[in-house]
């Protein structure tokens, strides 16, 4: 009798307590991930099992149930996936897709640092000015943005005619459809992804700890080397982050100003879908390609959680 | 409530190069000025600081005294003049290749290091051998004694931990001068006057040159050899502790340097060895025993501290240095009992009496009309 008074005396007070108001905060996003991104997922691994059929939709299901319609039968196909790593093509693309990416947010790194230092280093009315500038082409689409490079880019594009006419080169530049071009569209379009988690971390940064690094005998690189970039080491990997996992996966940018040659899991897995109508195998790419990105994940939050 | 500790005026006494005409300065600090923009935080100041001296700067906010540190540290350069250390000038010399090191305000401790590591940094800047930096590194840790906490992060120590690990750090690479910015700001009561101690003791043992920054008279009190007092920009005064605080050399010294009554008036005449001045607020006259060079009628202040004052019912004998008022408030402090006394000229002063006896049949209340008296020694006349 005693513990059922207190079961439900601690259910009252679950329910009567501010923790039905944190029970609903945490449930909306809950919810919505679980409708939007979980739910999804399953579907996506579901059809990553089944097997490509003239159908609609265009896929086997994995029951399979006999006459009487009492048993079901579960049957996966494993075939999309022994075929991913079967196939030389896929895993090319896999690895294509991370070395450009990975190569992307490097130069995204060397240049955003300087930026983000700059800007947290500038007067407060300064910093607003400069922030917004980093913000400020989010105001136009993405896919606009993306469009006016392939005009500046092209043969007769602007920067080949300025190259032309100041006599630089005789003739235009081919950079359009070239890896040169996807380089280009990525870290133009993901910098400001890598300067503002920089921005935050330098912004918070203690100046009188490089001047102490500097009274103790550090040079300025020293200093820099030994204080700064240490300290800047959360948003170095944040901004990493942000930029390397969407870049792997990038399909517009090497779609539109790549050439044919350029190898992206993100074209692939369009390719897949829409032109092979091969849904069965997309989801199995698609699958994968989570499955390598979630990995540097867990092992940035652990190396994030053993720095504290 | 200025303490003054005849130890720190015994340890200075003992090696006053100061006062000696041929001894040449260790820290020369030459007509400098620091302009930012158009404003002027220190105007033509020069100083001397010479080797093992405990030298305080001591000045409200803004007076100048943190810009003239970071000009000897190398994060400002002077806008003019020059600043000579060790026979070495200055200018041009970046932080990190002066024989300096600094006690940072905020500690600036490294929060990715560990206490080790923070107080390695400055060694491992130099070419040390590795072995040599351990045993420094574990010899002032030590010293500090925080041995115990060697592998901590400087989030994981309490207030006074996290300053010892900052002297620590300035100390290892026993630079010839450590600069310390409001060194004893951040900490309790208690864990001040230890650390004051604790500082004394090291410049004593180590016979660094100290030169520490503070707006707390009584820690420039305590700690120092002597102390400059600064006041927008300038030095107004530079002398001993006891210097500083019996004999300021003008209205704002003594008023910024623990508690002091203000007697405003004229000189009524100016004798061989004393001066005799008019004042309103005492209704009578004040007579001081030291001669001052001022001109018939010349517009003074006399400073009395609140200690040297008495008080009584009795009329004193004299009849000057001497005024009739009213016990306003009094304030027991254990000790020592202030007392707040409204003349009869409606000006309030301060006075302090040591609590010698612990039963006083007829103790001093409030209401009561009482005399105040001092002598002509205790005083003093400042014209500006």
């Amino acid at each position: 009798m005693m513990t059922t008074k207190k079961r439900k005396s601690s259910i009252w007070q679950l329910v009567s307590s501010s923790n039905i108001g944190r029970l609903f905060v945490i449930l909306v996003p809950m919810l919505w991930l679980a409708a939007f991104f979980f739910i999804p997922f399953l579907v996506v691994f579901n059809i990553s099992f089944t097997e490509s059929a003239i159908a609609v939709p265009p896929y086997t299901s994995i029951f399979q149930w006999d006459a009487t319609n009492t048993y079901a039968t579960l049957k996966l196909n494993l075939g999309n996936y022994l075929f991913l790593f079967e196939t030389s093509f896929y895993l090319d693309a896999y690895l294509s897709s991370i070395k450009i990416a990975g190569i992307s947010t490097l130069i995204t790194l060397l240049i955003g640092f300087p930026i983000a230092y700059f800007i947290a280093r500038s007067s407060s009315t300064m910093r607003a000015v400069l922030l917004a500038l980093v913000i400020l082409p989010f105001w136009t689409s993405f896919l606009l943005r993306v469009y006016a490079w392939m005009g500046l880019l092209q043969k007769n594009g602007l920067i080949n005619e300025l190259l032309v006419s100041l006599g630089l080169v005789q003739h235009p530049v081919t950079m359009l459809q070239t890896d040169f071009a996807v380089y280009l569209g990525i870290v133009y379009t993901y910098l400001p992804f890598m300067i503002l988690p920089l921005y935050t971390c330098l912004e918070k940064m203690d100046m009188s700890l490089v001047e102490a690094a500097q009274d103790l005998g550090a040079k300025p690189y020293q200093s820099f080397l030994h204080i700064t970039l240490p300290l800047a080491k959360p948003g170095i990997i944040a901004g990493c982050l942000l930029v390397f996992i969407p870049a792997v996966g990038e399909f517009v940018i090497p779609a539109l100003l790549g050439g044919s040659n350029t190898l992206m899991i993100g074209r692939v897995l369009w390719d897949e879908f829409f032109l092979n109508r091969d849904w069965p195998l997309a989801s199995a790419v698609a699958i994968v390609m989570l499955l390598l990105l979630v990995g540097p994940i867990i092992l940035m939050r652990k190396n994030n959680k053993e720095a504290l | 409530m200025a303490v003054v500790t005849e130890s720190s005026v015994n340890s200075a006494a003992s090696n006053k190069v100061w006062r000696q005409e041929e001894s040449t300065p260790f820290v020369e600090i030459k007509q400098v000025t620091k302009k930012f923009d158009d404003f002027a935080a220190v105007k033509n100041v020069s100083l001397d600081v010479y080797k093992n001296e405990l030298f305080c700067l001591l000045g409200g906010s803004g007076s100048g005294k943190s810009t003239l540190l970071r000009m000897l540290a190398g994060f400002e350069s002077p806008t003019s003049g020059e600043i000579i250390i060790d026979g070495v000038d200055m200018s041009g010399i970046p932080p990190w290749e002066r024989p300096i090191n600094m006690m940072f305000q905020s500690y600036a401790l490294f929060p990715h290091l560990s206490v080790e590591a923070n107080v390695a940094f400055g060694l491992k800047r130099q070419r040390i051998a590795n072995v040599e930096v351990k045993r420094r590194v574990a010899d002032i840790i030590d010293m500090v004694q925080l041995g115990h906490l060697a592998k901590r992060k400087p989030h994981m120590l309490s207030g006074g931990q996290r300053q010892r690990v900052a002297l620590a750090r300035a100390l290892v690479k026993r630079p010839k001068l450590l600069l310390l910015d409001e060194p004893l700001g951040a900490l309790d009561k208690k864990l001040r006057e230890e650390t004051q101690f604790e500082l004394m003791r090291l410049q004593e043992e180590l016979g660094i040159t100290f030169i520490v920054v503070t707006h707390d008279q009584e820690e420039a009190m305590t700690l120092s050899t002597r102390i400059g007092v600064m006041d927008n920009g300038v030095i107004v005064q530079t002398a001993e502790p006891h210097q500083v605080y019996e004999f300021p050399s003008n209205r704002y010294v003594a008023e910024f340097i623990g508690n002091v009554n203000m007697f405003e008036g004229h000189v009524f005449s100016d004798e061989r060895d004393c001066v005799i001045i008019q004042s309103d607020d005492v209704l009578g006259q004040i007579q001081v025993n030291h001669g001052i060079s001022c001109v018939p009628n010349q517009k003074v202040a006399v400073a009395v501290r609140p200690e040297k004052i008495r008080i009584s019912r009795t009329m004193p004998d004299s009849d000057k240095n001497r005024a009739q008022g009213k016990i306003s408030d009094i304030a027991y402090m254990g000790g020592q009992s202030i007392f707040k006394v409204m003349l009869d000229s409606e000006k309030e002063i301060r006075v302090t009496q040591p609590n010698v006896a612990r039963f006083i049949e007829d103790r001093l209340t409030w209401e009561d009309q009482v005399y105040v008296s001092w002598d002509p020694d205790s005083c003093v006349v400042l014209t500006s």
